[in-house]
Parts: C-alpha cells; sequence; structure tokens
C-alpha cells in the first residue's frame, strides 16, 4: 500500500497559524526595533551638508582619489621608472618617460597622469614594488579645461635638466 | 447622557451667523465649514509630505531635505510651485474625459470623509448615524479613482498596477468593515461621534483597553488592513517605486498627479483618525483615575487630543514602510482571505460572546 501524508487535523492546523503569526510579528519586531532606534539617535546620520561643511569635511581612509606621487624633504621619489604602473593600468592613463642620467642609468623623467582616463581603481598602486605612488583623498577635480587633466607627477628635480623624455 | 447636552454639535460661529443672518444661515454654515475643511485638507496635506519625506530619512540614517527654509520647511511649497507649473500631459488614445476625472475621484473622497471627522465635541461638521457605513462607501470611491486612472491612461502597465490596486483595496475593505462592524456592535451606535462618546472615562475605557486581548489584537489587524488599504509599503504592490514605475498613475503629470498624491497622504491621516476614532478614544484625553493628573490632561483641549493621536498613527504607518519588505501578490491575498478574514470573523463572534456575558 502506498504511504500518504497525514492530514493535519485542526489542532495541528490551528497550532501552526498561530506560530506562523507569532514568528512572523516578532522578525518584524525586530526589524521595527532596528529603525526606530536609528530614527532616535540622530548622531546616526550620516549624511554630509557638503558646501557648509568643506572646512572641516574629512573624507573616508577608504576613498580613493586621483594619483600622487609623495616626494620627500629631499625633493625625491622612490620611483625607479620600472614601468610597471603604466603596465598595470586597464585604461592607459599613466605613461612613465624615462630618460637616462649622466652614469647611463635609467631614471624617471615625466610621469604623467591622464587624470580623465583614470577609474580610479588603484591596480597601479597595488603594482608598484617601491611604494613610489599613492591615491589621494581629494574629490573636488572640476577644471574648465580638458588640457588641465594631464599631469605631471613628479617634480622636477634641481640636478641637470636630463627631463628630455624618449616614448 | 450628560455629554450630549453639555457639548452640543454647534460651535460660537455658527451660531453667531445663525443669529445674524437667520434667513441664509443654513447656506453660510456649510460653506463655512466646507471651506474650513479645504484649506485643513491643503494643510494637512502639505505637513504631511514634509513630515514623511524628513521622518523616512532619519529612518534611513539620512537628513532629508535641508536647502529650502531651516530644515527644509517650506520643501512642500516649492514641490507644490514645481507640480503647478509641470506641463500636463495626456498619452496618446488616452480617453480625456476619464483621464482628468480619475485623480479627482479619490481627492473628493478625503475631502467628504473629513467632513464626518469628530475632531472635538464641536469640532464636526456633520454626524450622520451611520457615520461608519458613509465612511466605507465613501473609501469606495478612491478605487474607482485608481481604476478609472489605470484603465483610462491607454497603458497596458498603468492597466495591471490598477487591477491589483483595486483588487487589494477591495480584498482589504472587507477586514476593515469586520473591524468597524466589530467595534459598532460594541458601543451600540453606529455614528463617530456616538462610538467617541461611547469611550468616555479612563483610559482603560478605550476600545483597545477595554477587552481583554480583543481590543489590542483588533487594533493591530486594523493597522494591518488600513496599510494595505492606503497602498503603502508593505503592500505598495500597485506602485512599488523600486520597481515598477508608479503604477496606475504613471501616465499623470503636473496637477494630475498632484491630486492622486495628496489624496494618497491625506488618506493616511484619515485612515489614522478613524483609528483613532475606533480605538484611541477620539477627542477624550487619556485619563487614568489620579485626580491631579486628570485635571491637567482635561485642561487640553479635545482636537490635540486627537491629533496628537492621530499623528501618533501616522508616525507608525511611516515607521511600517521604511521597515518592512515588500509582499509578493500571492503573500498579501493569502494574508487577507487565509489569515485576516478568519480571525477577524472569530474575533466578531468573540465580541458577540463578550458582550452577552456583559463583560465590555
Amino acid at each position: 500500500m502506498k504511504e500518504t501524508v497525514p492530514k493535519e487535523n485542526l489542532l495541528e492546523y490551528s497550532s501552526r497559524y498561530l506560530r506562523k503569526v507569532f514568528t512572523g510579528f516578532s522578525s518584524l519586531i525586530q526589524g521595527m526595533d532596528i529603525t526606530i532606534k536609528y530614527f532616535l539617535n540622530p548622531k546616526t546620520v550620516i549624511t554630509q551638508q557638503y558646501p557648509e561643511n568643506r572646512d572641516t569635511l574629512k573624507m573616508f581612509e577608504r576613498f580613493r582619489g586621483p594619483l600622487s606621487m609623495p616626494h620627500d624633504e629631499n625633493n625625491e621619489n622612490a620611483c625607479t621608472a620600472c614601468g610597471i604602473c603604466e603596465k598595470a593600468c586597464p585604461n592607459g592613463s599613466i605613461s612613465v618617460l624615462s630618460t637616462k642620467d649622466l652614469s647611463g642609468r635609467k631614471v624617471l623623467g615625466k610621469y604623467v597622469y591622464r587624470i580623465s582616463q583614470c577609474a580610479f581603481c588603484g591596480l597601479c598602486v597595488e603594482a608598484c614594488p617601491f611604494g613610489a605612488i599613492a591615491m589621494t583623498r581629494d574629490f573636488e577635480l572640476t577644471v574648465y579645461d580638458r588640457n588641465e587633466l594631464t599631469w605631471v607627477l613628479n617634480k622636477p628635480q634641481n640636478t641637470s635638466d636630463t627631463t628630455q623624455g624618449e616614448c | 447622557m450628560s455629554a450630549e447636552t453639555l457639548y452640543p454639535l454647534q460651535n460660537g460661529i455658527g451660531n453667531m451667523v445663525r443669529s445674524l443672518f437667520p434667513e441664509t444661515a443654513f447656506i453660510i454654515n456649510p460653506a463655512l465649514g466646507l471651506i474650513s475643511v479645504v484649506i485643513l485638507v491643503s494643510i494637512l496635506a502639505a505637513f504631511l509630505i514634509l513630515l514623511e519625506r524628513k521622518v523616512v530619512a532619519h529612518f534611513q540614517v539620512r537628513l532629508g531635505p535641508m536647502r529650502v527654509g531651516y530644515h527644509g520647511i517650506l520643501q512642500p511649497l516649492a514641490d507644490g510651485i514645481k507640480l503647478l507649473f509641470k506641463e500636463i500631459l495626456k498619452p496618446k488614445g488616452a480617453d480625456s474625459f476619464t483621464f482628468f476625472l480619475a485623480p479627482m475621484l479619490p481627492l473628493t473622497a478625503t475631502f467628504l470623509i473629513m467632513v464626518i471627522m469628530p475632531f472635538d465635541h464641536h469640532l464636526q461638521l456633520v454626524d450622520p448615524a451611520g457615520g461608519v457605513l458613509y465612511v466605507l462607501g465613501i473609501s469606495g470611491l478612491t478605487v474607482l479613482g485608481i481604476l478609472l486612472g489605470g484603465w483610462s491612461s491607454n497603458n497596458k502597465l498603468s492597466l495591471l498596477g490598477a487591477m491589483r490596486s483595486g483588487a487589494q483595496m477591495i480584498s482589504f475593505e472587507i477586514s476593515l468593515a469586520l473591524i468597524m462592524l466589530l467595534i459598532v456592535m460594541l458601543s451600540g451606535t453606529a455614528s463617530l461621534r456616538g462610538i467617541v462618546l461611547s469611550q468616555q472615562g479612563l483610559i482603560f475605557d478605550w476600545w483597545i483597553f477595554k477587552l481583554p486581548f480583543l481590543g489590542i489584537l483588533s487594533f493591530i489587524m486594523y493597522l494591518v488592513a488600513s496599510t494595505a488599504e492606503l497602498n503603502r509599503t508593505p503592500f505598495d504592490l500597485a506602485e512599488a517605486e523600486s520597481e515598477l514605475t508608479a503604477g496606475y498613475h504613471t501616465e499623470y503629470s503636473g496637477m494630475g498627479f498632484a491630486m492622486f498624491f495628496f489624496a494618497e497622504f491625506v488618506n493616511m491621516f484619515i485612515s489614522a483618525g478613524l483609528a483613532t476614532t475606533f480605538f484611541l478614544g477620539g477627542f477624550h484625553p487619556p485619563l487614568i483615575g489620579i485626580s491631579a493628573v486628570d485635571g491637567l490632561l482635561n485642561i487640553i483641549p479635545g482636537f490635540l487630543w486627537f491629533f496628537g493621536k492621530t499623528f501618533f498613527i501616522v508616525f507608525v504607518y511611516m515607521w511600517f514602510r521604511w521597515t518592512f519588505p515588500r509582499v509578493r501578490i500571492d503573500q498579501l491575498m493569502s494574508l487577507e482571505w487565509k489569515m485576516m478574514l478568519p480571525a477577524n470573523l472569530l474575533l466578531l463572534i468573540l465580541g458577540a460572546v463578550f458582550m452577552v456575558l456583559g463583560w465590555a
């Protein structure tokens, strides 16, 4: 004989009904508890009143703004012009134009960064083996001319002008 | 009862008009009443829209409108001006007459229900003996407006939204009517003022507390059913702002949309006001039986109590709306037909038993 699923009687049905109602209500009350806590604590508001708090606004640690090349007090950077960042960039927004110094070593001539093409993915910073580049937390990037969006990140050295790049 | 003789359904302005113009007072008084209702509805709509935006923002860890006036106080004014200057578009092939008639019906319904709201002893325009029936009948006009709006838009998605909305509102109207019937049965009168007067006395004489468990249960069910009736989240399948584009009022712009929008918000107030009338003692202060406290509570005029309770329930509606996720249409229908309706009938029977036993 084939076994059939036993039909639930009235008691079972009503207990299931009541349990459904009670679990439903308890979960709803949990949710309402969370939202009322947000409502009653105005400090939890995370909206920034941007133009007003411009002076005190602190950008978050993980915010990825435009690329920069940190320079130490001797105006020297850690870049060796190896070009790994250029290869890592998916958009081609970095061009490392290297040159040779007096002793024939390959050194950085111009570090060209086109912010108009940058996707702020941060792959260049991850790829750099020397920690020569970093992402800033600057976000006001509006300019009037497109040409202003191509930056040279390394500051010119005080030594002889060997900045003639070879493309 | 002494309340009827102490506070007759008249007021100073009405009596003054009657004494000054005894011939035409029967025209002037209703006209004054209707004008005051129009003003009340427009102020309430603006206020509720602002309230919703601010309350919602804080539920969602935001700030809401902050630019127009102090903390965005003038925002509804700016919205109103924007809607006034918007072009009124009509889709190709839409039925002009019904298309422009549809937004007026829900707004008319809100005006008509506002007329019998018992704000205070003196603040009620008319008090028909069958007030509850009147409320149920008029709220059907809202469904009609929504269905007409969806139908005349000549847009299949609008029509689908309107159909879903209509099905939902008609289903939940049954639950709402049964809960109202329970209160009518207990208080022995169908006039809204009579229902409020039947809850006179201490806070424990309100219908929500007077019946053991029954009152609070039916109050919760009223809240659920009226949320569905108002087409608000978690039952806003017809609009579903985040998924569909607005449902039945997709094709409306400018003032047509504004009318639907106003009606929606004022209906929320009306629904909360009815909950106050049925369960929370209307304009009665929450007396607790200690004469010193009760004296203080009695000083506050009744309409402030009414508005306070009503806005508390409005706040609860907003709390619901911005906490709960939306239900599916089959869940909605099974909630009404499989859970709420049997529970309502059971409550009705229990209420009758309580009445026969004399506990209520």
